[in-house]
């Protein structure tokens, strides 16, 4: 390619390479300046706050790693915060993975009318948290809500207070989540189960195997890559809850919904605490980036990557 | 093992294995359908109150079709609050977010799929390393960085920031990469330049990665949050989702109102969905990214 090219004479003095690179940085430059200012100078910028008290009315006070030892030593709330994160992860992640894979599996049957389906479990995914975070708070409603009326009418005399009650807003909150992510979940499990070769099914049946044994030695094992997947981004994803808290808790009652995200916005952005809350932003990242190294590791033990 | 013997081998009693195959369908059925009620019924629920007449939403018992259907509710979030105006600030900020981030995309990602210049690929080993990390990382630097411009409360201040992203990079590039090479050189010969390979060659060529990572950056902008949230304090550049959220904090207890206003503001990408749903289906099952 580059020796026809260099035959043509009306291409100037610069060499074939150098033009090349001249061309590879003008196409690189516009993403390269975005992603520069907005993400790799900001990483940084946000890892030196991290390091100081900052309220953005004064100057910022470099307090090195204090931020990082009070939140681990001395922050019962950043324990809470904690706590509710971890809850709602391994509460939401398995619930959103297993409803998804079981969905997936039935739709993989070839049932009719696919699409229509397909759209009636893509609606939740498409909205916007606000918007569904706001429905579901008034479904939720204990007093004019449909949900608790339905409850009633089925014989339960006293349905939960859901969002109002210490131990029920945060099941609130993951059912909300668990609902509104199935249909995408569902739509990685399929693009998975399409690409496993019908002709292995052919195979183990003409050798006997039943249904729940073709489902056990080919569509689970051959399927793990693509659980693997949805387990990382959804709990990437759930480390991060935050609009839906916002909508329908306020992190409350009691914080009893505080996650780290809406931790970091209210320290942040109603305390103006920026020091502390870069602080919390970067333990987040930190778990983010330990939970996917470990999961990289533990693939090993239980994914099956060759066909 | 293909030969007739071994093809007898599957064959249960015809009756007993039909019998199966049909209440296994019948109970995937009845699943996949109490699922998809499950899906609808808060939509429902929302639509009901949103057309109900003022007091009725308090109704005991519930009532499921509103008597009588009125449209007062969207009259009055109407009136008490600039919707028009939240339509339009979602709608420009998603349109030039989508708009950006296309193209800056696929000119990077050209770059790194098909040229060779120094750096390129410990730059693209940078982007990938971005990919992990959370957007609340950055999001008080950035913050900061639009006080000191003087950029909070404005267009740029909501779209700039946002409309780089890694990730539309990487979904082209891989996407660049299976492009075969032949028709690029062919142009290349005739006298093409790269930009023209790029414009006329490439982007045509990727046109279904392209239409993907549009409609995912459409809706990533139309229905984020957060960004706007802190970016924004005068009513007039609220987008849609914050305008929703000072509803709630104002009007609490209004929920026709909050249920009209929630209908109005899905609306626009329930269309979108249901013109490009085969994008949204394929950019899911092919990134599983799109979307965050």
């Amino acid at each position: 390619m580059t020796e026809t090219t260099a035959k043509s004479p009306t291409r100037g003095r610069m060499s074939i390479g150098r033009r090349e690179t001249v061309a590879g940085y003008l196409f690189l430059l516009p993403n390269v300046i975005g992603f520069i200012v907005f993400t790799a100078f900001a990483v940084v910028a946000s890892a030196a706050i991290s390091l100081t008290s900052w309220d953005l009315l004064s100057d910022p006070e470099f307090v090195g790693v204090q931020n990082y030892i009070d939140l681990l030593t001395n922050d019962p709330l950043f324990r809470t915060v904690l706590w509710n994160t971890f809850y709602f992860t391994v509460v939401s992640v398995p619930a959103s993975t297993a409803i998804a894979l079981g969905l997936a599996l039935m739709f993989n049957t070839g049932l009719r009318a696919i699409p229509l389906f397909r759209a009636a479990y893509f609606l939740p995914v498409i909205t916007a948290t606000v918007v569904v975070a706001l429905i579901w708070r008034w479904f939720y409603n204990p007093d004019f809500g449909i949900l608790n009326y339905v409850l009633y009418e089925l014989g339960v005399d006293t349905p939960p207070n859901w969002l109002a009650s210490r131990t029920w807003a945060m099941p609130s909150v993951i059912i909300l989540s668990v609902w509104k992510q199935v249909g995408y979940n569902m739509v990685i499990f399929l693009a998975g189960l399409q690409a496993i070769p019908t002709t292995l099914y052919e195979a183990a049946s003409i050798d006997g195997a039943g249904r729940w044994e073709r489902f056990r030695n080919i569509t689970l094992p051959l399927l793990t890559p693509t659980t693997f997947f949805v387990l990382v981004i959804s709990i990437i994803g759930s480390l991060q809850v935050f609009d839906a808290v916002l909508v329908l808790t306020d992190g409350g009652p009691a914080n009893a919904t505080r996650t780290i995200v809406f931790h970091i916005w209210e320290q942040a952005f109603v305390f103006l605490e920026m020091g502390y809350a870069a602080a919390v932003a970067w333990i987040l990242f930190i778990l983010v980036f330990l939970v996917t190294i470990l999961q990289w590791k533990l693939q090993k033990r239980w994914v099956h990557y060759e066909a | 093992m293909m030969d007739s013997e071994g093809r007898d081998v599957i064959h249960h009693p015809p009756a007993e294995q039909r019998l199966v195959r049909i209440f296994g369908r019948f109970l995937a059925y009845v699943i996949v359908t109490l699922g998809a009620v499950v899906m609808i019924v808060p939509f429902l629920w929302m639509a009901s109150t949103a057309f109900k007449e003022g007091g009725s939403a308090f109704d005991y018992p519930p009532t499921w079709i509103p008597n009588p259907i009125t449209l007062d509710n969207f009259r009055e979030v109407w009136t008490i609050v600039p919707f028009d105006r939240y339509l339009f600030n979602s709608l420009f900020i998603a349109v030039c977010v989508t708009i950006g981030e296309v193209l800056t995309s696929s000119l990077a990602a050209y770059a790194f799929a098909r040229l060779r210049f120094p750096g390129r690929d410990a730059m693209f080993l940078m982007y990938l390393a971005t990919l992990m990390i959370p957007g609340q990382v950055t999001i008080i630097p950035n913050f900061i960085l639009m006080r000191y411009l003087g950029w909070i409360n404005t267009y740029e201040g909501l779209i700039i920031p946002t409309a780089f992203t890694a990730f539309g990079t990487f979904l082209l590039r891989q996407y660049f990469l299976s492009i075969p090479r032949e028709l690029e050189e062919a142009a290349r010969v005739d006298g093409a330049s790269y930009f023209q390979v790029w414009s006329r060659i490439i982007m045509p060529l990727a046109s279904p990665a392209i239409a993907t990572l549009a409609v995912f950056s459409f809706m990533g902008a139309w229905n984020s949050f957060l960004w706007p949230f802190i970016m924004v304090n005068t009513p007039e550049m609220r987008t849609l989702t914050v305008a929703l959220r000072s509803f709630q904090t104002d009007y609490g207890t209004e929920w026709g109102l909050m249920m009209a206003g929630s209908l109005i503001a899905m609306l626009p990408m329930l269309v979108i969905f249901l013109m490009a749903q085969r994008y949204f289906v394929r950019g899911i099952a092919t990134t599983g990214f799109g979307g965050r």
